[in-house]
């Protein structure tokens, strides 16, 4: 939540559905409060917003617009489930699963991937297009009872927030530019940072993926009990419509 | 005076794997070499390292689609070691074990009914485009039909306990990541009583072909040999979960019994040969010459003091009183084996099912950490060994995977020379009946060449014909 004082109350459509929020309120969450979805990745409750992911960009006023970060306007349209825009956004996603090192089938976080899941949602149901970057990243296994697998990291920074603004630490943080952009660790490893396994940063729903691990505790969950065995991601903000 | 040959058998079919013999014929078309060579590679020892400790009994059982399993289990008893558990809860060992006797259920039905019943109903030598599971399901529906179902059954149970049918995460260390619902428990007896009339039936069904063909199981493939197994702990049982390693000779003299399997790498050790990507285990005190051995069925058959349900007991019995007590050397009667531990399984099924601990709720046990873990089993096709070392970071630094085909390696590879030297000797023309029947014998003794050289694909078996020089005069190649 940007914090910012609501006013008095209006209205907006996305894809023809009638939205209310106030002044401040960017679309995703007027979206959000109306039981309407949109996809998000590096976006989080709790956490302020980046914009950085672009999933869940939509098409307001003609303009493609990250959600999370745009303010809604008063009689706006937006678009959001339209198949350019879901096109849009399974490319992203696949050109995530390009970049890194996503091997599914052993990652224990299998079933509560927000990744996963999002491809799932959009209907990537084959193997990224796109060629396998396969980065060579090894697996921080220093701190005994925190693991970073940066094979499986999507850059969306939701730990960097975390760890700054909720934890008050700053374990975490960008280093590199461009692709080479990258989440890396306030010191020689993690060993050597004041993480903890107790941090907001470090807890499953922070990290989207499978890249920060709590140690010891992988495959503990039965699949069937997992978050997104019994919907699809963005179930839960629907039902509020229903 | 003919010219000399290299036939090679190029893929290997109906097994699991991809794997080629080569056989050398002289000048005078007599057999003077005969060989398996398993040609895939995956490295699982290696790659394994560096991850992550609960992640791998989840990682490791790719090695297989077939028997999964297995491995998972083989890898979380090492994972329980290291994690200082030697005790699981009653509800933890009880739903690993019914995950077991599942995969060991559908994995014998998969071999017996579809990769060898087209052989033995239709006869080794019978034409290729008959020899496979659609004619068995054309000739014989019920069969065919009881074949799918059994499958269905011991797959199912491996989904109720693992949560998948194929490469689930039932076990992590030290114990199990849920119970079995009432419901689902009630569904399974509900047919269990089906599966065991099915599973005597079966075991009728091999027993009868194993005594109505005593000459030529008797003759085909056959040849003595150690065996080795685990046993039950406390009396010699027959126990596919846990024990403790018993060997045998061929006469059934004992060469070690109740070792704990912590202590493997004194008992057997890995030959490496230069043809093969398979590696040739043998019993250290005896050496490579005279200590090689077989696992399996068969083996269990041979090293079990007895079986400990009734019905499988009796079977267990009978087969028994076929070579007086002493150990059976017959390769092709492990098809008989393989029906009565499903038999023995599907039992154990019932039983573990009428136990109120598997709806128990205390699953996982914690202990004293440690840094090395060894975990074996009696996997479907024989004994499999886990062996890992971990550091203090909790990650994999050392895995050691012995399995079930590679114990058998040097086995098969004297079964293929056996049936090479009685079948395609002194013969100036080879036809693909005869090379069916190299791969029968093979067949017997249900080989994973994937997970034998810890690989991906199918099972194409290639023979080909070379001179004396060495240079290939023909090759016949069978695909999938």
């Amino acid at each position: 939540m940007s914090g910012t004082k609501r006013e008095t109350g209006f209205t907006f459509t996305i894809d023809g559905v009638e939205v209310k929020a106030t002044a401040g309120m960017t679309i995703m969450e007027a979206a959000d409060e109306a039981g309407v979805y949109i996809p998000r990745l590096c976006d989080h409750e709790g956490l302020r917003h980046q914009g950085s992911c672009r999933v869940c960009t939509v098409k307001a006023g003609g303009r493609s617009v990250a959600a999370c970060t745009q303010p809604a306007a008063p009689g706006q349209s937006v678009e959001n489930e339209t198949p350019h825009l879901t096109k849009m956004r399974r490319d992203l996603v696949e050109m995530l699963f390009h970049e890194g090192n996503h091997l599914c089938p052993i990652c224990e976080a299998s079933g509560n991937c927000e990744l996963q899941a999002m491809a799932y949602r959009l209907d990537m149901t084959e193997a990224t297009r796109f060629p396998y970057l396969e980065p060579c990243r090894s697996l921080d296994a220093s701190h005994p009872d925190i693991a970073l697998d940066t094979n499986r990291c999507i850059s969306c920074g939701r730990c960097i927030r975390a760890s700054q603004d909720v934890d008050g630490k700053g374990v975490f943080g960008y280093v590199g530019r461009g692709i080479h952009r990258r989440v890396a660790v306030n010191g020689e490893n993690l060993a050597d940072t004041d993480a903890e396994a107790t941090d907001h940063a470090i807890s499953r729903e922070v990290c989207p993926v499978g890249c920060i691990i709590r140690k010891r505790v992988g495959f503990a969950v039965p699949i069937g009990e997992r978050e997104f065995d019994h919907g699809l991601i963005g179930h839960e903000i629907e039902e509020k419509r229903k | 005076m003919a010219e000399p040959r290299l036939i090679e058998i190029s893929p290997v079919t109906r097994v699991e794997g991809h794997g080629k013999v080569t056989i050398h014929l002289d000048a005078d078309n007599n057999v003077d070499e005969a060989r398996l060579h398993i040609v895939e590679f995956r490295g699982f020892e290696r790659f394994i390292r560096g991850r992550l400790m609960w992640e791998v009994p989840v990682i490791v059982q790719r090695l297989c689609g077939i028997c999964p399993v297995s491995h998972h289990l083989a890898a979380a008893k090492a994972m329980d070691m290291i994690a200082g558990v030697d005790t699981l809860t009653p509800t933890a060992e009880k739903m690993r074990r019914l995950m077991h006797y599942g995969q060991v259920m559908q994995s014998h039905v998969l071999h017996f009914f579809h990769l060898a019943a087209p052989d033995l109903l239709f006869g080794f030598g019978a034409p290729a485009e008959k020899r496979n599971i659609f004619e068995v399901i054309k000739e014989n529906p019920e069969l065919g039909k009881r074949a799918i179902l059994m499958r269905k059954y011991g797959q199912e149970i491996i989904e109720a306990t693992a949560g998948k049918k194929i490469h689930g995460t039932g076990a992590i260390p030290g114990g199990i990541n849920r119970n079995l619902p009432i419901e689902r428990r009630d569904h399974f007896l509900s047919n269990i009583d089906e599966m065991i009339d099915w599973s005597r039936d079966a075991v009728k069904l091999a027993r009868d072909y194993t005594l109505e063909h005593e000459d030529l199981v008797a003759e085909f493939g056959s040849f003595p040999s150690n065996y080795m197994s685990l046993v039950r702990e406390s009396d010699g049982a027959l126990d596919l979960y846990h024990g403790n390693l018993r060997a045998l000779s061929s006469t059934g003299d004992m060469i070690f019994d109740q070792v704990p399997y912590t202590q493997y790498h004194e008992k057997i050790v890995e030959d490496v040969r230069s043809w093969s990507y398979m590696k040739f285990p043998f019993i250290t005190e005896l050496g490579p010459d005279a200590g090689w051995y077989r696992v399996g069925p068969l083996a269990r058959m041979n090293t079990a003091s007895f079986i400990d349900t009734p019905l499988a007991a009796e079977a267990h019995k009978e087969l028994k009183a076929v070579t007086g007590g002493s150990p059976n050397n017959s390769t092709l009667a492990n098809h008989w084996a393989r029906m009565i531990e499903v038999l023995h399984c599907v039992e154990k099924i019932r039983e573990l099912l009428n136990d109120p601990d598997l709806q128990g709720t205390d699953l996982v046990e914690t202990g004293d950490r440690r840094e090395e873990g060894i975990g074996v089993i009696e996997a479907p096709r024989g004994n499999l060994i886990h062996h890992y070392k971990v550091d203090e970071h909790d990650q994999v630094t050392y895995c050691n995977l012995i399995v079930s085909t590679t114990h058998n390696n040097e086995g098969m590879n004297r079964a293929v020379k056996d049936v090479a030297v009685k079948h395609l000797s002194g013969k100036e023309q080879i036809t693909e009946g005869m090379l069916n029947h190299v791969e029968v014998a093979i067949r017997a003794y249900d080989p994973c060449l994937s997970c034998a050289t810890h690989a991906l694909g199918q099972m194409p078996l290639q023979v080909e014909l070379f001179d004396a020089h060495g240079g290939m005069i023909d090759s016949r190649t069978q695909c999938v």
